[in-house]
């Protein structure tokens, strides 16, 4: 094929991006529940024929999977390779071991034909609020098999040849506490599907599908050039870092994560070998997610980095078999927001030594899914169920973000009012952690205390959370930030959890509180090169308290008038 | 008493626009914006076209002071009494970050921990009242704050939308203490659920206020003292006016007061000359600004991020901004592919052909190599000519070379990369929210948007561009023809089914009576008084809501709606958004929306349109090679504003006038109508037409 003109291709390429991204907001208005509504909790794109690999992605979707969706494209692909698809087949699945990250995760692929002839897929993945399972919301710290988490849906088709299955869809109802909102969210995907199939229409009618295709390799090429020239500006070596999950949800174990990072040239290696085997609880991931979150960390490293299957050319991407970041079927994977935060981590750490001022410490690491549940006098069903920010890293540019949201979501948090008019809870508590961020010349973000008390006679509480005995570390020398700290009211008064910050079914009475404490980011550079009035700052503003300030800066911030 | 005058501050320019409707005549002002204070551009661009400020009638004011303030982090020191538990809600944000990729940044608040001070009190979610608030403890807070500098307090008490009451008695407590007009609880500026948007749109008011009601007082006394005796209007960010007074109260209305203006102006101009929809593009030096008109009405956006964490909750023209203008720079990544902005020369340095030091080559640049812009004769009449050689050196070397293009292939490249971008802004406010932009015209405006109007047209499948008179001072112009408007809210968060009636017939007539007596204070004449009641709505369990208008008519006929009544109208606009009802789900209203509107007299577009003496020939200023499609093409040459009613030139040509140049495309044509608009279309369209 003639090599497309650079004209063309700068055109095509925001033209096929705005595509994606149309796909997202479509979903975003129509979805019923609000990790999708208000979380963005979804992604769409466009992937290759014969691959899955991605093609475009939409800009707005969660930052994991970017990724993680060719894994289920190239699902599709391996299921119908026995019955070639057809022009109107929808297929559906949530199945996390081929697909990447959890079951709740909806994951919708449709074959796009132009003119008789496959030309690309493309998907949908958005995450429902509920599939069934022991713990309503699907968290459930405590499952060791797929079965205790919500129900598996391997690839199947849900629209076959433009003919809605509707027995299928049967299925997936029966097997959700919030039918009403699956039946909506999966509304909405089918819609953003519809919409995607239509502009791409309109654009191969405008460029015809040979433009249209070249442009696509082309695209990939140039991602593939693009990273190679970043690795470039790396120094050549290797570097290990390695951190630790706190436990997996069932044994009070701690998990190492390792990594190597090595640069030779314009390839990049990321060795896993050492990271602990598959776990009886939910902290496993599979193959899928690994390789997705290996992308997310280097995207962070280098943000300008397109959203395409080529940046991953260059780089060598070594997951141990037998570990919990290569988990098989039906090992329990509900967790893998902690997992794949914690991968991010030692990415951080092993870069940092290589090249520090492209690299921010470690941000707050833990997604804190926090579900709070019970019945309301006239007897209906309410579970609240959020996850809850932190600190972000220092930087070589700048402090930490103070309460920012995890490095795999752009997810913002409810606001308590809304929290507090939609459920029986008052918050007592909804503000910055003092001496929770890591020291440095730029010291992370802090992290947030929320201390909420029952407002209805009795709920259940179920926590999964981590870096409750290993802290975010910092970069170049920066400090550690604040670990996770939970606690629950009891008549005999506090409790913190066994495994400090994963628990189910802690029983709560009227006037009777839990409280979170979130970490801190780490710092950045040597606390000794803080300036002492940056110091003074932060014990006048309330961040950092005297003695803290003392004990990780020295006394020379005592000199200094504000 | 006939004149009226609008006067738009901007940052590099001041607009002045006046109307003297006994004559029939209108004339226009452009002068430098004075820095800090805008008041000396602003008295100074009137004085250039009013010697006498007695006969004038109205002076209405597009300000970017209150803007400027939150950009440049300028507003006064402000202190917040704020819910035990709740103090860092200003800093806690809703848990975002600056960018999807990268992680880096922080934040600073626009109040310090230090000046955040609790004390007891809370409201429940249902208004219940859980803890009288502790009246000592907030007047030891005000005195703290006085004492600390703070020259406006901001009190914001959770759940305050729900019961005012806490918070009202703490305000009054503040007042008691320190009797001050810069004191002001959160329920009183936007009694609406989620604490952070309220909170943070009351602080960052209270940040203004003193800042902006000192100026606006000023302006006002300066204009008194030269003998003017009528009525000082601002421009609100919802397109409407209010009074001084409003104004120095609630400041945060004006964030987006100047493009709100231009974008009123956009919609009389276009529904004179027949177009009842329009999208509107205004070309600046750093970003391309799209907004919509349809049927008339123009697209209202609920808030507004001014910068990271820096929200405004407020009803505002919605506006959407792609990082494209004319000193948006043009780069090769390492990739190969060619990128534009969104790092931008702006106004200084400017484009490479400015001379001011700037070497990377600008959208500006690629139109001045390719001839679209006459390098004797720059816009602004800050240069005396551009520098042609420089910019085609600079394309050639950031984008030629790289590319493998010849350095007007490559300024061409340049032209087709920020046209196809500015092209999926206009998709964004047109296609994506179900609008069909062949049924639009498009309008360009600032300095910048009528050289690209043929390629978005080309791009984007629009029929027309209609090319307003005066392009340059639109903005100006529609101060003069807003009308004047009040917006209230106030969150119901309620099935349905459980509405009590009696109550909303109450809270409508409080913000119909509060709305009347502001127009009525206001002093201004109007044509008509109409009002808006519309609601939030969704069904339970979904979070994006829909707008449910019930009744947009004559105020005095507006009434409370019964439940059936608001029943039918949403399922009515929840079937237009999505197409399909929720069966069996319960809907609910998040928040009641009333608006009150004083029509002002608009004026009659045809006093702006060419007199007698245009003359088509005589408008010939000869021609110059302009680059199109690969090869130079002769292109004649008009002055614009002496082209007459009912000229018809075809491309290629340019015509040229003061503040814009606008580029007629070999395939297109262009016709002055009778307000001195010109339409341009395709040859082919415009022939069968």
């Amino acid at each position: 094929m003639p090599e497309i003109d650079p004209i063309t291709l700068a055109v095509l390429a925001g033209r096929m991006e705005q595509i994606a991204d149309e796909m997202d907001a479509t979903l975003f208005r129509a979805a019923f529940n609000p990790i999708i509504a208000e979380a963005h909790d979804a992604s769409h794109g466009i992937y290759d024929a014969q691959t899955g690999d991605t093609l475009v992605q939409g800009k707005s979707g969660l930052p994991i999977f970017v990724g993680v969706m060719a894994a289920a494209v190239k699902a599709v692909i391996d299921r119908g390779a026995d019955t070639p698809p057809q022009d109107g087949d929808v297929w559906i699945f949530n199945d996390a071991h081929i697909g990447g990250t959890h079951l709740s995760d909806m994951r919708l692929v449709r074959p796009y034909f132009r003119d008789g002839k496959l030309f690309c897929y493309l998907a949908s993945v958005g995450h429902w609020h509920d599939l069934g399972g022991a713990v309503p919301g699907n968290y459930n710290p405590a499952a060791t098999e797929v079965f205790q988490e919500a129900v598996a849906i391997p690839p199947v088709r849900l629209v076959r040849g433009g003919e809605f299955q509707q027995d299928i869809l049967d299925i997936i109802l029966r097997n959700t506490r919030l039918p009403a909102s699956a039946q909506g969210d999966l509304n909405g995907q089918l819609g953003a599907l519809d919409l995607g199939v239509k502009r791409l229409d309109a654009l191969l009618e405008e460029y015809g599908g040979d433009t249209v295709s070249r442009a696509l390799t082309a695209l990939t090429d140039r991602a593939e050039k693009l990273m190679r020239a970043e690795i470039a500006t790396l120094p050549q070596g290797r570097w290990e870092a390695e951190d630790f999950l706190d436990n997996d949800g069932i044994s009070d174990v701690a998990l190492p994560i390792r990594v190597a990072l090595e640069v030779t040239g314009e390839r990049l290696v990321l060795d896993f070998t050492g990271t602990a085997p598959v776990t009886r609880g939910p902290v496993n991931i599979a193959l899928p997610t690994s390789i997705a979150t290996a992308y997310v960390a280097i995207k962070h490293v280098f943000p300008s980095l397109p959203a395409n299957a080529g940046v991953m050319r260059p780089i060598d991407i070594r997951i141990p078999e037998g570990s919990l970041l290569s988990a098989e079927f039906p090992a329990p994977t509900g967790g893998y927001t902690e997992t794949i935060l914690r991968m991010i981590d030692v990415i951080f750490s092993a870069a940092a030594q290589a090249a520090p001022e492209r690299v921010v410490a470690n941000a707050y690491g833990t997604i804190n899914a926090l579900s709070i549940a019970g019945r309301r006098g006239d007897g209906s069903r309410w579970v609240m169920f959020s996850f809850y920010g932190g600190g972000h890293g220092g930087s070589a540019d700048s402090d930490g973000l103070n309460h920012g949201n995890a490095p795999i979501s752009t997810a913002t948090i409810p606001p308590a009012e809304i929290l507090e008019a939609a459920y029986p809870v008052m918050f007592r508590q909804w503000a910055l952690r003092p001496d929770s961020a890591g020291a440095g010349a730029h010291r992370g973000g802090l992290g947030a205390v929320y201390e909420i008390e029952l407002l209805e006679e009795n709920a259940e509480a179920f926590l999964f959370g981590e870096r409750g005995k290993f802290a975010p570390k910092g970069v170049a020398d920066g400090g550690e930030g604040a670990m996770n700290c939970f606690a629950y009211e009891q008549d005999d008064g506090w409790h913190q959890p066994p495994l400090t910050s994963k628990m189910v079914g802690m029983t709560l009475s009227k006037g009777q509180r839990v409280r979170l404490e979130t970490p801190g980011g780490g710092g950045y550079g040597p606390p000794g090169e803080r300036r002492p009035e940056a110091v003074a700052r932060d014990v006048a503003l309330g961040y950092l308290s005297a003695e803290a300030a003392t004990a990780a800066y020295g006394p020379a911030w005592r000199e200094v008038r504000i | 008493m006939s004149t009226l005058i609008g006067v738009d501050v901007g940052g590099t320019f001041t607009d002045v626009f006046v109307l003297d409707e006994v004559a029939g005549t209108a004339r226009v002002a452009k002068v430098p914006t004075s820095r800090p204070d805008q008041s000396g551009g602003f008295l100074d661009g009137i004085g250039r076209q009013v010697r006498d400020l007695g006969g004038v009638a109205t002076v209405v004011h597009g300000t970017t002071a209150g803007t400027n303030a939150l950009l440049e982090r300028k507003g006064a020191k402000v202190g917040v009494i704020t819910t035990e538990g709740f103090r860092d809600v200003l800093e806690m944000r809703r848990r975002d970050r600056r960018a999807t990729w990268g992680l880096r940044g922080d934040f600073d608040p626009p109040v310090p921990r230090d000046l955040r001070l609790e004390v007891p009190e809370r409201t429940l979610a249902d208004g219940i009242l859980h803890t009288p608030v502790d009246l000592e403890a907030v007047r030891a807070a005000a005195a703290t704050l006085k004492e600390a500098g703070c020259r406006s307090i901001a009190v914001l008490f959770i759940n305050a939308y729900a019961n005012p009451g806490n918070e009202a008695a703490a305000v009054a407590a503040v007042r008691d203490v320190w009797p001050n007009g810069h004191v002001a609880a959160s329920h009183e500026v936007l009694p609406e659920l989620r604490e952070f948007e309220r909170f943070s749109t009351t602080a960052l008011n209270a940040y203004l206020q003193p800042e902006v009601a000192g100026y606006l007082t000023r302006l006002d006394g300066a204009l008194r003292s030269q003998g003017f005796g009528g009525e000082f209007l601002i421009v609100q960010s919802n397109g409407g006016v209010m009074s001084v007074e409003t104004a120095s109260a609630r400041p945060i209305r004006t964030a987006l007061s100047g493009p709100a203006a231009g974008v009123i102006a956009a919609g009389h101009i276009a529904s004179s000359a027949g177009f009842e929809n329009v999208i509107t593009g205004d070309m600046g030096g750093t970003s391309f600004d799209v907004s919509l008109i349809a049927n008339g009405q123009t697209a209202l956006s609920a808030q507004t991020s001014i910068d990271f964490g820096m929200v405004i909750r407020a009803p505002m023209i919605e506006i959407a901004t792609i990082g494209a203008g004319g000193g948006s720079i043009a780069w090769v990544d390492k990739g190969g592919l060619l990128n534009i902005g969104p790092e931008s020369a702006g106004s200084t340095p400017g484009p490479v052909a400015y001379g001011q030091g700037n070497t990377r080559p600008t959208v500006t640049d690629a139109n001045v190599v390719l001839g679209r812009i006459d390098p004797d004769n720059p816009i602004g009449g800050k240069l005396d000519r551009l520098d042609v050689e420089a910019a085609r050196e600079a394309i050639a070397t950031h984008v030629g070379t790289p590319l493998g293009l010849d350095p007007l292939a490559a300024a061409e490249a340049i032209l087709k990369v920020a046209n196809s971008r500015m092209a999926g802004a206009i998709r964004l406010v047109s296609i994506e929210r179900g609008h069909d932009p062949k049924k639009f015209a498009f309008m360009p405006f600032g300095g910048g948007g009528a050289l690209h109007a043929g390629a978005m047209l080309a791009e984007v499948g629009i029929g027309r561009a209609i090319v307003p008179r005066y392009p340059g001072v639109t903005s100006a112009l529609g101060c003069v023809i807003a009308d004047m408007r009040q917006d209230f809210v106030q969150t119901l968060n309620t099935a349905l089914s459980a509405l009590d009636e009696a109550a909303l017939t109450e809270t409508i007539s409080a913000h119909l009576t509060e709305g009347a007596g502001l127009l009525d204070s206001a002093g201004v004449k109007f044509e008509a008084r109409e009002a808006i009641i519309s609601f939030d709505m969704a069904y339970a369990g979904q979070t994006h809501t829909v707008d449910v208008t019930v009744w947009a008519g004559p105020a005095a006929d507006a009434r409370a709606p019964k439940t059936c009544e608001i029943a039918a109208a949403f399922e009515a606009a929840y079937l237009a958004a999505f197409g399909r009802l929720l069966q069996g789900g319960t809907p609910r209203i998040l928040n009641l929306r009333t608006a009150v509107i004083g029509k002002r007299p608009k004026f009659d577009l045809s006093t702006l349109a060419p007199g007698e003496e245009a003359d088509l020939a005589e408008s010939r200023k000869g021609s110059r090679p302009v680059y199109f499609d690969g090869a130079w093409h002769d292109t004649a040459l008009y002055t614009r504003l002496t082209l007459p009613v009912g000229a018809v030139i075809n491309g290629p040509a340019i015509l040229e006038q003061p503040d814009t140049t606008i580029l007629v495309e070999p395939h297109l044509r262009a016709e002055i109508d009778r307000f001195g608009n010109i339409i341009l279309a395709p040859r082919e369209t415009a022939d069968g037409a």
